[in-house]
């Protein structure tokens, strides 16, 4: 397959503002951004959320990584708006319109999370042969550091990301790092999938064929929610043979949940599943204590720029 | 400067805290479990009250609402008169301070145990003032009570008039600390953790209220000497971060030379300190805005003078 070569590249840090490694390499590349730079290429290094990265705080009314749907974009601009909601139009503004000719080739959102992931790539749709095969290329190029991709496809829980506007949305997820921290090893991990994503987009462009490839993928199922009570207060936590093993097969009747006086909740599906975000603090307020993936196998054509 | 004097009578008046920082999540869950189900904290010599010390920043899972409740605590702001436009914290420290305090008073609680996590890498620690000779006493339990779990006894030596912590408000106290956790996740390990530290103490009170005598002892502690800012540029923004070799190498020994920070532009900046110290809170996410990297103390062995029983009273005749 042929594709266009890419000329207008996005790297995001701050959409959530109390996830600091985005922030820090973001702020770093706007003040020397050598390491960025690649011959035809534009890379913009910009911060989405800059009121929440001032207060260090994940938003200030709500979640700017949900609201880029054509719902709120189409909203008509008020200071009445959450300020989420007209920062997204700003953003759609300057690297969109969302779904239109004009809008960046590409965009790397990067975030942390709480849940011990490792390094993360977030794919949006199954059927793009571009992404997956740069996945494989920053996969086998991060190898023995382990990588993995999680694909967020799904009628009813696929989310309007701030990556969405443009043509090849990449989320960049590592961890754990608690919120409000910056780890060098989270950071320089984070730093190594963007050189190598960006080598790639290089190679493509300079004319290199990508042949055939596959990856092993995990696909969200379900979200699952912390037991609670009457009073929506939380009863049991994730148990300790779940906390931290996050793409991990968890098997039926393998603990799940511990509740507050002590008592083992066991896993109660009907097949194994490997659960992700695992006891991530920004989801206890979304209702998700882990989320259920099966694991699959993702198929890409050849690729090669049209250009040459 | 002085010990305080140990208690000559039975503690009767105990009080646990949580959500003091309203984002850690051991001592929040706890508060609100004891205050819903306070069986596990009955004694039969002494009741244990639950608080939750800090309400409006536990509902929003942040750390505090206008200022740090935990520095709070001071004469100053105790004494102070109220005002309508006053930080949240000053209301809520003058509040506790009437309830469990006040503090320097004979009215005061006996003895008060707060709940914190911190997100660096520093396991069960407990924090202590040095001239506490009971909260000393309760600390060196409390290690032998848990001789497979690594702990560790931070000591500062403030005199009662320059303390301002929570746990100063009360004619004893101490802290627990316990991490890594993140802010604003509750991990079933440490929370599991941190109740059966708390049902230690109150099992120690119980057996002091019973009459039992604890002799004098040396107690390995770190001793608190001061901070270590992170790197910044002439704007004020960070320069570096911690270094991989320092990260989450909590209470291991510093030498002059190592490596501390990790410039964004890639060179590493040294310790330059003239000899070994042990690095404590390293990168603890609330202490970036107080401009701390982490705490320098010093390791050293001191005697703890012993814990006398008390003297049964001859029982009154009525």
């Amino acid at each position: 397959m042929t594709e266009k070569p890419i000329k207008k590249i996005a790297i995001f840090g701050g959409t959530h503002g109390n996830e600091l490694t985005g922030v820090f390499l973001v702020q770093h590349w706007l003040q020397d951004g050598t390491e960025i730079q690649r011959t035809g290429l534009e890379v913009k290094p910009f911060i989405t959320n800059p009121r929440a990265v001032k207060k260090c705080l994940r938003y200030i009314d709500c979640d700017l990584n949900r609201v880029f749907d054509f719902e709120n974009l189409g909203k008509k601009m008020s200071e009445d708006l959450p300020y989420e909601v007209r920062r997204a139009q700003e953003i759609n503004h300057l690297f969109g319109p969302k779904n239109s000719e004009d809008s960046y080739d590409v965009i790397f959102d990067l975030h942390n999370t709480t849940s011990n992931m490792g390094c993360t790539l977030i794919l949006e749709d199954s059927k793009n042969d571009f992404l997956i095969q740069m996945f494989h290329y920053i996969k086998t190029s991060l190898a023995p550091l382990p990588c993995y991709v999680y694909l967020i496809e799904h009628p009813s829980l696929k989310y309007a990301t701030t990556r969405s506007i443009a043509k090849y949305p990449v989320g960049i997820e590592v961890g754990p790092q608690p919120q409000g921290v910056l780890r060098a090893d989270i950071l320089d991990q984070m730093r190594k999938i963007i050189k190598h994503a960006l080598d790639f987009i290089h190679h493509f462009n300079q004319g290199k064929e990508f042949p055939p490839c596959a990856i092993e993928a995990y696909k969200i199922m379900e979200k699952v929610d912390f037991p609670r009570n009457g009073n929506g207060e939380i009863t049991a936590i994730i148990h300790p043979n779940l906390q931290d093993q996050d793409w991990k097969p968890l098997h039926p009747g393998d603990p799940v949940f511990v509740t507050l006086d002590g008592k083992t909740i066991l896993f109660s599906g009907d097949c194994t599943v490997y659960p992700v975000f695992v006891n991530e603090a920004a989801y206890y307020e979304k209702k998700e204590a882990f989320a259920k993936t099966t694991k699959l196998t993702l198929n890409a054509e050849s690729i090669h720029s049209s250009f040459h | 400067m002085c010990s305080l004097p140990v208690p000559q009578e039975p503690l009767r008046r105990v009080v646990v805290t949580g959500g003091t920082h309203g984002n850690e999540m051991s001592g929040v869950y706890l508060a609100r479990h004891w205050l819903r189900t306070p069986a596990d904290l009955q004694r039969p010599s002494f009741s244990t009250v639950p608080v939750l010390a800090n309400p409006a920043a536990t509902a929003l899972c942040r750390r505090y609402i206008g200022r740090d409740l935990n520095r709070t605590f001071t004469n100053t702001f105790l004494t102070s008169r109220a005002t309508p436009d006053e930080p949240y914290e000053v209301t809520r420290a003058r509040e506790l301070n009437q309830l469990l305090g006040p503090k320097n008073s004979s009215q005061a609680f006996d003895f008060l145990l707060d709940l914190h996590n911190t997100t660096a890498n520093m396991g069960t620690c407990f924090i202590s003032n040095a001239t506490d000779i009971f909260a000393m006493h309760l600390c060196h339990h409390l290690q032998l009570k848990n001789p497979e779990l690594p702990t560790r006894v931070l000591v500062y030596r403030l005199p009662k008039e320059e303390t301002y912590s929570l746990d100063s408000v009360t004619k004893h106290g101490m802290s627990l600390e316990l991490g890594p956790q993140p802010q604003g996740v509750l991990r079933a390990d440490l929370f599991s953790r941190m109740r059966s530290l708390v049902s230690s103490s109150l099992d120690f009170i119980e057996l002091f209220n019973q009459g039992a005598a604890f002799p004098a002892f040396e107690m390995e502690v770190y001793r608190y000497l001061g901070c270590e800012d992170f790197p910044h540029t002439e704007d004020g923004d960070l320069a570096g971060m911690v270094h991989p070799q320092l990260q989450d190498r909590d209470f291991e020994p510093l030498q002059p030379g190592a490596p501390i920070f990790q410039m964004f532009s890639g060179e590493d900046m040294l310790y330059k300190g003239d000899s070994t110290m042990y690095p404590l809170f390293i990168n603890e996410a609330a202490y970036y805005e107080k401009n701390i990297a982490f705490i320098r103390s010093e390791k050293l062995m001191i005697s703890v003078p012993a814990l006398p029983g008390l003297t049964p009273t001859p029982t009154p005749l009525t």
